[in-house]
């Protein structure tokens, strides 16, 4: 592949034209208003330092040239400044800089950073976004919409066992879909440790802490996918949690927002009907790879300490419930539903479904080594919540 | 602060000889850290290393100030050194401002803005993780049905009592330095005693308070953010009170030996100073934490 | 300056009895501020190499996307075990050891004024940096999950669900803090009381007005860091919820407390190089400082201003406007002090007569590639595009280029300029500009592909990453081993001064130095000044 043999190509040191193009020396192509602002900006910066180092340094150089011993140049004696005149040419250059810092700079950064807090006036629609080890949820409160967002980078591509894709890392199996043109408000939080939520064309990153509610805003005004990926560091899977935003126009944006709807309708109606074994062992096995193999492993092995093996593991292989039906506390059941506190064992209650839930519970008791022979509903669940 | 003490042209600055004691301290301190770090993530030779290393600590304090306090009573330190010792002192005391200065701004900081912003939460967004929040305002901080109920700690009982204590230890102590300045060794030495006397019930009071608030109050460790700052200020201060206790202790048992005189008590006045510090420690505590 | 001085040499012989510890013995129990000197210096050193094997192994990581080496866990280790071991363990160390040797020699005092604490200082920084790397050894024989994983900077709450090497870490970060503060109090004390007869503040040493400052800056500052993470650890371990909103706490608070520290710590690591700068530069231009008085100045309001400006590290955790707006231009205000040290340094060269030794190269490299961190740590300022760098390689450039070639290039320069009064030898000039051009060349090599990185949108922190940073990162990857080897110049370039060869040192060790350190034998007498110069 092209992409592998890349760092080879770069250690011939300097590159030929044709690879330049794939240098990228600056931001990305902007696509809200806040990007552009911040691309602005930042252009204008870069050139006020660049004016800047040029100056200070060329005078520099040019004393080192002309001042020295070996040239035969006799050292002056001065220590400061000494007339009128040399009082001048230090305050010019404070001067200079208090302009810079406060003017030039201060205020352009002034009105960005009140555009980029205005999250609320004339928003059009509302996203919740949470952050989770390894993954983000995202939920339109509007639409009662609500799904998981996962990297779906093979883990043979990353371990080198085969060509890497075009968006090696940067791609999901659900990404948030946002209409074009319309200005929505953004709401964070996460679950377990602080996640950032980035995506380089919207000029936005905003982070998204556990117990707290932080926003900002986006309005994309083209149709495309934009990538980003958290950016705080955030547990073993942080280089792993991408972000990608399809952006649709208005019509297309609404299909979308319906067939979704109704696919989750579906999903959750099945929870009101009895499911056999072999179905939840099934869309357990799947629920199970995406949501708990990256912590407990493909085989269910673990990483012990960090991170328990679930096969023989005492609670997994403990009762499911109390005689009366209800929830025993540190059993399987509240462990998956409710999380341990403290750890990155989440709660998965309230980012999975009744029959997701019921379905990845039953798979770990009859699979990875395990074999307990029982099931527990999706109407079972419920109840519990 | 810059007070430069001129040395007479030709004095001699006592450096001490090489002395084993600094590394020692080290050596202890790695082993009672390391020991402490197994214990509490459950490794059982951690206790062993504890004991080693507070006990290897206990030897270098015994063995580190008893050679100061030799070089001190055979005058190996004049006026110069003396005057880097209260430099040091004033230095080390305001280090220890800065550390209370953390747990203060910690207390504020959840006060003023997460506990008002966590309850803020609902009605703002209609989102948040901790639907409860709505009527638990501080003190009563905490969420879900893990949250223990507690009862906060009054300001009028017990913590009032403990002011007047420590400030009228901040009075006796002073009343023992006069007695020391004009060398009248009664005075000192009652004085001093009555300063550790009230040390002491203060930590006694301390100590039945913290009973008072586990085993009555609910009011523990894990009672919200409020337990946590309550206990962690008054917790430090306590264990600053201890420290300054011992070392009164101590200095009032050099002074029945007859340490000292009226111009040469660097430990006495360090050891004030740093009873005063605690004083002030006290009464922020008792205003921010007690009281308001 | 202080220079006229009754030369006075202060080898009358020791009187304190003679009987002194040889061997390991001396190392293990001296009271010599210059020992001390010598084994905080040759423990940074030890430590830049720990420190810098760490990151080649990342580096090497980095190569190419894919994972090849190593495992995140493990990646995520050394990472912050990194950036802990090069700031605490190795910068510094490297300054302490400046300060201990040098105050007493350019204040013309016979030690530092509390030796015995000073010695206590020095040994608690080897448990501390064992307690940091024991959890890589300890996860070996399968105890613990290695080392702290969550970056230099401890973020709550990822630290709290963190395994058992987040409590080394907090309890190395205690002893670390304790030796500062001890080495702070002593270098304070130092300076108000044993100047020689005459100095006054405003004769002292810039390098000494630099330090103080230090020591001022850690003594408010390390306090909080270790406050910080006893409500870490009580988090962990005892059920207090400080950092976390279940019972009423904030992660934010965490960040708030770790960067009030965090924030003056990267002054602290620079302000001994600041005030050293000056020396360097009158010397290799045979000429007068430029502005005593504004530089000392510009210390004071860079410290002052230091602990003002912490927030602008987490611009997007979320503040209210007025307080995003307060950080930032409280920050962009810190351009004007440097730009006073700047202006004087530059000053101090015009019109003199220059000479380019390699103490002077470095002083030189210094300024060029800090001011390339100073321009963008101005830009970082500012909100609105932060939002864009944050957390990204644009960061990972800019305080390499401050640390490294700010930092550790300007402890180099120190290291060069007062080798040969320390050893009595001159190092080999050859190898020494050898080295100067090699750092300078493969410094830049690493790291100035990092700001387009940053600028591309590359994460910092990230084990892996996407294919269209891979150029780059190879470049960075080439530079940064290059970068590494040429240091094993600069180790033994020291080595051989120490073991005694090459030209015997003069007094005055180079052409244009002035100040009482140069009025001392090369090396010292044993008491540095056993009589105090009168400074007129
Ligand atoms: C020694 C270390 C050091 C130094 C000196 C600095 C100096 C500065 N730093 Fe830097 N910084 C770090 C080390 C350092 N930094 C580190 C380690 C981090 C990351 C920590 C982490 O997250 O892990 C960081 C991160 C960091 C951030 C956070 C970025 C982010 O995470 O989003 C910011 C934001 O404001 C910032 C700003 C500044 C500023 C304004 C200065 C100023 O002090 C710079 C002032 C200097 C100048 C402005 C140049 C001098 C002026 C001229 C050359 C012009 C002369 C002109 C005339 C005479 C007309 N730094
Ligand atoms: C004083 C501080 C300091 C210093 C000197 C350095 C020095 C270096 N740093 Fe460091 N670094 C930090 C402080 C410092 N760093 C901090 C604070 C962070 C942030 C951490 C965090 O995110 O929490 C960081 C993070 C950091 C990263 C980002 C990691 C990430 O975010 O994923 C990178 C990546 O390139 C990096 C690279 C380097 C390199 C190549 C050097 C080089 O200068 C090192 C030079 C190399 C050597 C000195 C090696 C010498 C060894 C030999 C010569 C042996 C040779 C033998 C063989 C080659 C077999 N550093
Ligand atoms: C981000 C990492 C992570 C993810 C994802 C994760 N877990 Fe866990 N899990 C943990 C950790 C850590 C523990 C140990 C908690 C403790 O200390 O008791 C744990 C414990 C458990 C236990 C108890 C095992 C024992 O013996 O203690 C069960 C059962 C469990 N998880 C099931 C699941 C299921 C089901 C999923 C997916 C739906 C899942 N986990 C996803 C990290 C994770
Ligand atoms: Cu989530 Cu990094
Ligand atoms: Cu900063």
């Amino acid at each position: 592949m092209k992409r592998l043999a890349a760092p080879a190509l770069a250690l011939g040191a300097l590159q030929p034209a044709a690879a330049f193009a794939d240098y990228q020396w600056n931001f990305p192509k902007p696509v809200t208003p806040i990007a552009r602002d911040t691309l602005n900006i930042h252009n204008e910066f870069m050139l006020v330092i660049t004016v800047l180092f040029v100056v200070v340094f060329a005078i520099m150089i040019y004393s080192m040239v002309k001042h020295r011993k070996s040239v035969g140049h006799e050292p002056a004696k001065f220590s400061g400044p000494t007339g009128k005149l040399q009082w001048f040419w230090v305050l010019v250059p404070f001067g200079m800089l208090l302009f810079i810092d406060f003017v030039l700079m201060g205020i352009p950064a002034f009105h960005a950073v009140i555009e980029m807090e205005d999250t609320k006036t004339r928003a059009d629609m509302v996203i919740k976004v949470t952050g989770l080890q390894w993954k983000w949820q995202y939920e339109y409160p509007d639409d009662g919409i609500k799904f998981m967002s996962n990297m779906t980078t093979p883990p043979e591509q990353i371990a080198n066992q085969g060509a890497k894709g075009e968006h090696y890392l940067l791609e999901v199996d659900n990404p948030l879909v946002l209409p074009v043109g319309k200005k929505v408000r953004v709401l964070l939080t996460a679950t377990d440790v602080i996640h950032t939520w980035w995506v380089p064309q919207f000029g936005v990153k905003r982070d998204a802490i556990p117990g707290f509610i932080r926003e900002t805003w986006v309005k994309i005004e083209e149709p495309g996918t934009y990538r980003g990926q958290c950016a705080e560091l955030c547990g073993k899977g942080h280089g792993f949690m991408p972000v990608v935003v399809k952006a649709l126009p208005e019509a297309e944006y609404a299909a979308w927002r319906d067939a979704k709807k109704t696919e989750l309708a579906q999903a959750a109606a099945g929870a009101e009907r009895a499911w056999s074994k072999d179905e939840l062992m099934a869309q357990g096995k799947e629920v199970y790879a995406k949501q708990c193999a990256v912590c407990h492993q493909p085989e269910g092995q673990g990483l012990p300490p960090a991170f328990p093996a679930l096969a023989g593991s005492k609670i997994v292989t403990g009762p499911l419930l109390s005689k009366d039906g209800k929830l025993l506390p540190d059993s399987h059941v509240d462990r998956v539903l409710n999380g341990k506190p403290g750890t990155a064992m989440q709660a998965f209650k309230g980012t999975l479904n009744d029959v997701e839930l019921a379905a990845v519970i039953t798979y770990e008791r009859n699979a990875l080594g395990n074999a307990k022979g029982d099931m527990i509903q999706p109407a079972q669940i419920k109840l519990l919540r | 602060m810059s007070t430069h003490s001129a040395p007479t042209a030709g004095a001699h600055y006592y450096v001490p000889q090489p002395s084993h004691y600094p590394v020692t301290l080290s050596g202890g301190l790695f082993l009672l850290a390391l020991g402490f770090i197994l214990r509490i993530n459950h490794f059982a030779p951690g206790p062993w290393f504890m004991l080693a290393g507070a006990g290897l600590i206990l030897y270098v304090l015994f063995g580190w100030f008893g050679a100061i306090i030799r070089e001190s009573v055979t005058r190996a330190y004049g006026n110069w050194e003396d005057h880097s010792f209260r430099h040091g002192m004033v230095w080390f005391i305001a280090s220890e401002v800065a550390f209370f200065a953390a747990f203060f701004g910690a207390l504020f900081y959840v006060r003023n803005i997460s506990v008002p912003d966590l309850l803020n939460l609902l009605p703002n967004h209609g989102w948040t993780l901790y639907p409860d929040y709505k009527d638990l305002a501080w003190p009563a901080s905490g969420s879900g049905p893990a949250a223990p109920q507690f009862t906060p700690m009054g300001a009028w009982g017990i913590p009032a009592l403990n002011t007047a204590l420590l400030l009228s230890s901040g009075a006796t102590i002073t009343w023992a330095h006069w007695g020391l300045l004009k060398n009248n060794r009664f005075q000192l030495n009652l004085g001093l005693f009555l300063t550790v006397a009230l040390g002491f019930t203060f930590l006694g009071f301390q100590a039945w308070e913290y009973h008072h608030a586990y085993s009555e109050l609910g009011l523990t460790l894990g009672a919200g953010v409020y337990g946590a700052t309550f206990f962690m200020l008054t917790g430090f201060h306590g264990f600053h009170v201890t420290l300054g206790a011992i070392m009164l202790t101590v200095i009032l048992f050099r002074c029945l030996k007859g340490h000292f005189d009226a111009e040469n008590h660097f430990a006495f006045e360090g050891v004030a100073w740093y009873w005063h510090f605690v004083d002030v420690v006290w009464l922020l505590l008792f205003v921010f934490v007690y009281w308001l | 300056m202080n220079t006229a001085t009754t030369t006075v040499n202060g080898h009358a012989g020791h009187h304190d009895g003679g009987h002194h510890p040889t061997g390991i013995l001396r190392w293990l129990t001296t009271t010599n501020h210059k020992d001390i000197g010598t084994m905080y210096l040759s423990f940074a050193l030890i430590m830049f190499f720990v420190g810098g094997i760490m990151i080649l192994a990342v580096r090497a990581e980095l190569f190419s996307p894919g994972l090849q080496l190593m495992q995140p866990e493990f990646f995520n280790q050394l990472i912050g075990v990194h950036a802990l071991v090069m700031i605490f363990a190795a910068l510094m160390p490297a300054a302490t050891g400046f300060a201990n040797w040098q105050i007493p020699l350019m204040i013309g005092a016979p030690d530092m004024a509390l030796p015995r604490l000073n010695n206590w200082g020095f040994w608690l920084l080897p448990p501390a940096a064992i307690l940091l790397t024991m959890p890589f050894v300890l996860a070996l024989f399968g105890i613990g999950d290695g080392a702290i994983a969550t970056g230099w900077t401890f973020y709550a709450p990822l630290s709290v669900q963190g395994g058992i090497g987040v409590d080394f870490a907090i309890f190395a970060v205690h002893i670390l803090g304790i030796s500062s503060i001890l080495g702070s109090i002593n270098i304070i004390v130092t300076i108000f009381n044993m100047r020689a007869p005459g100095m006054t503040m405003m004769k002292l040493p810039l390098f000494c007005w630099g330090w103080l400052i230090t020591a001022f800056l850690l003594i408010a500052t390390i306090p909080v860091l270790a406050g910080a993470v006893t409500m870490l650890l009580t988090d962990r371990h005892f059920g207090t919820h400080f950092f976390n909103a279940a019972g009423g706490g904030d992660p934010i608070l965490f960040q708030h407390l770790f960067w009030f520290f965090g924030h003056p710590e990267v002054y602290i690591l620079l302000l001994p190089v600041w005030g050293l700068m000056p020396h360097v530069l009158a010397t290799f231009s045979r000429k007068p400082t430029y502005g005593y008085r504004g530089q000392v100045y510009g210390f004071i309001a860079i410290g002052i201003l230091s602990v003002i400006v912490w927030a602008h590290h987490f611009f997007t955790a979320g503040m209210p406007v007025p307080a995003l707006l307060y950080f930032m231009y409280s920050t962009m205000a810190i351009s004007l002090p440097l730009a006073v040290l700047f202006f004087c340094w530059i000053a101090t060269m015009w019109r003199g007569s220059m000479s380019f030794e390699t103490p002077m190269l470095f002083a030189v490299g210094f300024i060029v590639l800090f001011g390339i961190a100073g321009l963008t740590g101005l830009v970082l300022a500012d909100v609105a595009a932060d939002a864009q760098y944050h957390h990204s390689y644009f960061v990972v450039a800019h305080f390499h280029y401050a640390l490294f070639a700010g930092g550790i290039m300007g402890v180099m320069t120190g290291v060069y300029y007062w080798l040969p009064k320390w050893t009595g030898r001159m190092y080999s000039e050859t190898l020494g500009k050898w080295h100067f051009w090699l750092t300078v060349l493969s410094f830049n090599l690493t790291f100035m592909p990092q700001f387009f990185l940053g600028l591309a949108g590359m994460p910092r922190r990230i084990p892996d990453y996407a294919l269209q940073f891979a150029e780059f990162n190879a470049i960075s990857t080439v530079g940064s081993f290059i970068l590494g080897l040429s240091q094993l110049l600069f180790a033994w370039n020291i080595i051989q001064c120490a073991r005694g060869r090459g030209a015997p040192a003069e007094s005055r060790a180079w052409e244009g130095a002035e100040g009482l350190e140069w009025e001392l034998s090369s090396p010292p007498p044993h008491h540095s000044w056993e009589v105090q110069p009168q400074v007129k």
